[in-house]
């Protein structure tokens, strides 16, 4: 295990052997994982940004470029850009920040709490989804950030994203931007809540995307604003097959079909199809892990019954097998954010977790055995990988 | 005119007590940003408000408004709200 503070950084050279990169991103700050080629060992580099609150770090394959969301209690949000992997940073010119308007009465950004890198077409071209619910585009690798298409300002929209009673505690969030990697101007991304959403002429016009999600007991599907997705996945080998973790269940959608299907309902009904955050295999469009979450009455927000477990499928949802070797076994009551499971491109496939207690677990078999890298860090919000290859 | 600048803003300036010019709070604060860039957007928002846990002041009286005039030998208190755990 390697210890979370232990190197402050002071990367290693970057050598043919290295394997994938963590990057970990916590309510206290930012670590950077760095492993060799077996993901044998880890070396943690940190903390970058000490006391910032960091939503998001992902690294831009196509460019290598590093982004950092992040923001303060007291502070305004920003964002931190890395061109050299971490051994240095700048602050970006203009973060995400809404329209202002007239009368002043008009939306602040909180926080920046998603980010993705565009198409491979696109070079230097981000989206980020914010809190309150907003989409942003950058055309410089970062740099600079404006309101992207119709949405932050469209009065249906804003009606559908409600008020910031309607989200998550700590505020409403666009999350899940995905780009279809065949099409640029084939977009989709979620909301909490708000519902999932389409485009397919590059941000002009948007769909929403709800058929066959339900929606709370006692409350319409029809309405779109009672949509709460926590994560949606394009399968990365199969980008007409989208997989989702709502609050009211694990759903697949099989394009061009517009209806998802609730795959969720095959989980054991102790554990239930509730949680937050979802992986695809990045070669296999029929494997699936979860991380489910205790959402009963108050929604305690924890593992189920203290035991932190990882259910997976081979088979796109007809059946569900529990993984939780490894894990501990009783009275572990932390869970996995929406943004804080990923997976590697390795074969076998790595699995990566943080948790809710700043822990963060791996599988280098694809789930079937689970162990812990790391710990003592501060709540993990975001966990992503990111190849030297 | 002097600034006293915040400890979590400190970062951009690197010592608490700046020199900054302008003839009302906001000029004062865009000249701050020009100074030191980023700084603004963290303690003022998109919509010209002042964030919820900053509090300015001008010679010892906390102001609300980027319009208020300062003069030459004013003395203004960037501060952060005691807020939090």
């Amino acid at each position: 295990m390697a210890r979370a503070t232990k190197k402050k950084n002071s990367p290693s050279k970057r050598v043919s052997s290295a394997g994938p990169l963590l990057l970990v991103a916590t309510r206290k700050g930012a670590w950077i994982f760095r492993s060799d080629k077996g993901r044998r060992t880890w070396k943690s580099e940190g903390p970058h940004f000490l006391g910032q609150i960091v939503h998001h770090l992902v690294r831009d394959r196509r460019s290598g470029t590093l982004l950092a969301a992040a923001s303060t209690g007291h502070l305004g949000p920003t964002m931190f850009r890395s061109t050299d992997l971490g051994r240095s940073w700048k602050e970006v010119k203009r973060p995400p920040a809404f329209a202002k308007t007239a009368d002043g009465k008009g939306r602040t950004v909180k926080h920046t709490f998603w980010l993705t890198p565009a198409h491979a077409n696109q070079p230097k071209v981000w989206y980020a989804g914010t809190s309150p619910q907003g989409l942003f585009r950058s055309d410089d690798d970062g740099l600079t950030w404006e309101p992207f298409s119709v949405i932050n300002d469209d009065p249906q929209y804003r009606a559908w994203m409600g008020t910031e009673q309607d989200g998550t505690p700590d505020g409403p969030k666009l999350h899940s931007v995905i780009v279809d990697p065949r099409d640029p101007r084939h977009l989709y991304f979620g909301m909490s809540g708000g519902g999932v959403h389409e485009t397919t002429d590059g941000g002009t016009t948007w769909t929403p995307l709800i058929e066959g999600m339900e929606v709370v007991e006692g409350f319409s599907a029809a309405n779109v604003a009672f949509h709460d997705p926590h994560c949606v996945r394009l399968s990365p080998s199969n980008p007409d097959r989208l997989y989702q973790q709502n609050h009211c269940g694990i759903y697949r959608l099989d394009r061009p079909s517009k209806t998802w299907v609730r795959i969720g309902r095959a989980m054991p009904k102790r554990v239930g199809d509730v949680g937050f955050p979802m992986v695809v295999h990045p070669r296999d469009d029929n494997r699936v892990w979860v991380f489910p979450m205790d959402g009963q009455t108050v929604w305690p927000r924890t593992s189920v019954e203290g035991k932190p477990c990882v259910y997976t499928t081979h088979n796109a949802g007809k059946t569900w097998q529990r993984r939780d070797a490894g894990f501990p076994e009783e009275q572990a009551w932390w869970t996995v954010k929406r943004q804080a499971m990923t997976a590697d491109a390795g074969d076998p496939v790595g699995l990566y977790l943080g948790t809710t207690s700043g822990e963060v677990w791996m599988s280098r078999d694809e789930g079937e055995r689970w162990s812990c890298m790391a710990r003592h860090l501060p709540e993990i919000y975001a966990v992503e990988t990111a190849s030297l290859d | 005119m002097k600034v006293l600048i915040a400890s979590p803003l400190r970062p951009y300036t690197h010592e608490s007590m700046v020199e900054a010019a302008g003839k009302t709070v906001g000029e004062l604060l865009a000249d701050l940003d020009r100074r030191y860039p980023g700084l603004r957007f963290r303690m003022v928002d998109e919509q010209d408000r002042i964030r919820r846990h900053m509090r300015l002041f001008v010679n010892g009286e906390q102001v609300f408004d980027l319009a208020c005039a300062l003069a030459p030998s004013d003395e203004v208190q960037i501060v952060q709200a005691l807020s939090g755990g």
